[in-house]
């Protein structure tokens, strides 16, 4: 069967920097051709800023490990110019069954809301993910962009100066050097970076081990989530069935703390157990198995320096809440607009603390959402067992308890309440639209408004216009009319106005929202976007 | 059923449930069994109204 992880997308080829007797110099160097080292290239170069990545392997995840895919992430690889073909690979899902023991005790739907371009999740292979990354590459390249991947680029050392960063980088042509303005460690949980620079995360919370198996079925199941709390089939334990494209089946298994990875493995013993999940007559094909120690942890600081950690080299969580991938497309979201600013000089360095301030933020509410799932699976002692039980049993019947019920609460965006960035807030509501927050999704001109957005700061008016030009700004912001009609006066209401008539908001180029106000006022938009871009 | 609610009615689910479980942390098991039973008499107290009480020992007894 072909397998687009065994094909290599980025060959290892010499470049002219290895011959070079200078040491070449970039303003961005990003190490990992991983989703988060992937989408932070894509977004330098559509921002116009030059980037290189560097990854030792030249093939995309090996296996499919992140299969759920969150709204703000697709939003995001929207803006990359990637999202549409996510979605139209992805499988969408909105059911989810919970069972206890032998019996079903509950469901639930996700229950989409209209007027969002995307759904709440898509199942989808993190390897397709990375493909399509890599072809966004290529096609960026073709048209000019100045984006490279170097692929069998082993980075081996970092050195950290006040004025530059320094590798040392291993290739099968022997060593070379390259330094940059700033790096982007996106090199994964066992950084090399990290390491290098003698940090550590901070805080570990083991979680357990898990038997992670990709199978293809003739079956034929329906699209859903399953989850198992201490089912027949694996006593005391938990598992989780998910559906991905391919008529590929994930399944979680989760193995205890007191196990021999190697043994649990292999195929004589993998198979009877998925065997006793799935039913005996069901005939399957096992595409990829593998066994995970999920562990929750997060450094201290994710700015080093000129070095800048995202992804999971920065920070980790187990996968029931799908936060891994998500969260750290999310970082680099996050992290290049300031970048651009800081590398054209129209903003202070200090701009980039607050990617650290919001994502590190961002990681530790990951991780607590994280470990009360993990809690509430796997429960610590008696008590909590007993608690644990009793939530599962009344939630047959009892709608109050259904909430409680905790199999992974799926990822969204955190809104960043008190961050620097942001202006004092203008309005009482709408909550979710709050100064922070991502901005909602609406339907507008055919199209949705995250669409129309671009790579910059953005004026959206509600109901209102702006007649005067922007244009002594020192810095480009577009503006986004939106007045209510029949398709979008809902959803405006919901998502936007609140009590108001009119409202003004300002958003970031990641799409958060900066500040907002009931009216317009030209010196006060002003201030705000000082503020949010740290001047 | 008649007054009590089963609706859902806890505002932060994982967080009140995540101190609900803290607050055992370190217990012996007979300590949480005093712990539990002093709870449910303060929330009891705080329902009050005999009818609810009664439903709610109904359906604690329920299997
Ligand atoms: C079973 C499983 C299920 C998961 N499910 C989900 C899910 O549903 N949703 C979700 O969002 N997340 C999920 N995750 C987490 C997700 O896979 C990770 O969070 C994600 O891969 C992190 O991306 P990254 O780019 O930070 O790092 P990685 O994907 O680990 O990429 C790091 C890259 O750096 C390269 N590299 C490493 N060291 C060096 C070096 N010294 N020099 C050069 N290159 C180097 C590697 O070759 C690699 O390409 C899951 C993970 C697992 C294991």
């Amino acid at each position: 069967m072909y397998q687009i992880f065994n094909t290599p997308l980025y060959k290892y080829q010499k470049s002219t920097d290895q011959d070079s007797k200078n040491l070449s110099h970039y303003r961005v160097l990003i190490i990992g051709a991983g989703p988060v080292g992937l989408s932070a290239a894509i977004d330098l170069a559509i921002q116009g800023v030059e980037v290189l990545v560097l990854d030792e392997s030249d093939k995309v995840s090996n296996g499919s490990r992140a299969i759920c895919v969150s709204k703000r992430a697709l939003e995001i690889s929207e803006r990359l110019g990637v999202g549409k073909k996510m979605l139209d690979k992805g499988v969408i899902w909105n059911l989810g069954k919970v069972f206890f023991d032998n019996k079903k005790v509950y469901e639930f739907n996700l229950l989409p809301e209209d007027g969002h371009q995307y759904p709440a999740f898509i199942n989808l292979q993190q390897y397709y993910v990375e493909e399509y990354l890599v072809s966004r590459i290529r096609e960026l390249q073709e048209k000019g962009y100045s984006i490279e991947i170097r692929g069998g680029n082993k980075v081996e050392e970092v050195i950290n100066e006040p004025d530059k960063v320094t590798l040392n980088i291993n290739t099968m042509d022997g060593n070379y050097s390259l330094s940059c303005d700033w790096l982007i460690a996106c090199d994964g949980p066992k950084s090399t970076v990290r390491s290098s620079l003698g940090l550590d995360f901070d805080g570990q919370i083991f979680e357990d081990n898990f038997l992670i198996a990709d199978v293809t079925m003739d079956a034929e199941f329906p699209t859903e989530r399953r989850f198992w709390f201490d089912p027949p089939f694996n006593k005391g334990q938990s598992a989780l069935l998910h559906k991905q494209p391919d008529g590929v089946w994930r399944i979680d298994l989760q193995l205890g703390w007191d196990i021999d990875k190697e043994t649990e493995k292999r195929e004589e013993n993998v198979i009877p157990r998925l065997k006793a999940m799935l039913g005996e007559e069901v005939n399957f094909k096992l595409e990829w198995v593998s066994i995970y120690t999920f562990q929750c942890m997060k450094m201290e600081k994710f700015k080093h320096g000129r070095i800048l950690f995202a992804g999971d080299s920065a920070h980790q969580v187990s996968p029931f809440g799908a936060r891994g991938a998500n969260s750290g497309v999310q970082d680099v979201d996050n992290l290049c607009w300031k970048l651009k600013l800081v590398l054209e000089e129209r903003a202070p360095v200090s701009l980039l603390d607050s990617y650290n301030f919001e994502r590190v933020f961002a990681a530790e509410e990951n991780i607590i959402n994280s470990s009360r799932s993990t809690d509430f699976i796997t429960p610590k002692s008696k008590i909590s067992m007993a608690f644990r039980n009793a939530v599962l049993e009344l939630s047959e019947r009892y709608d109050f308890a259904r909430p409680l019920v905790n199999s992974g609460r799926l990822s969204t965006p955190s809104t960043y309440d008190n961050s620097r960035l942001n202006s004092l807030d203008g309005m009482k509501n709408p909550t979710r639209s709050r100064v922070g927050a991502p901005c909602p999704d609406l339907p507008f001109n055919d199209d949705y408004l995250l669409n129309k957005t671009g790579n910059q700061f953005c004026v959206l008016t509600f109901n209102c216009k702006i007649t005067e030009t922007l244009e002594d700004f020192f810095l480009p912001v577009k503006t986004i009319e939106i007045t209510e009609g029949d398709e979008n006066k809902d959803f405006m209401r919901d998502r936007f106005l609140g009590q108001y008539k009119e409202a003004v908001y300002l958003l970031r180029p990641d799409q958060h929202i900066a500040g907002r106000w009931p009216s317009y006022d030209k010196e006060i938009l002003l201030e705000a976007l000082k503020k949010a871009t740290g001047n | 059923m008649g007054k009590i609610n089963l609706k859902p009615n806890i505002k932060n689910n994982d967080e009140f449930y995540s101190k609900l479980i803290a607050a055992h942390e370190g217990l012996s098991e007979e300590e949480s069994i005093e712990f539990n039973s002093r709870l449910i008499l303060i929330l009891s107290n705080q329902v009050g109204d005999p009818e609810i009480l009664a439903e709610a020992l109904e359906i604690a007894k329920r299997r």
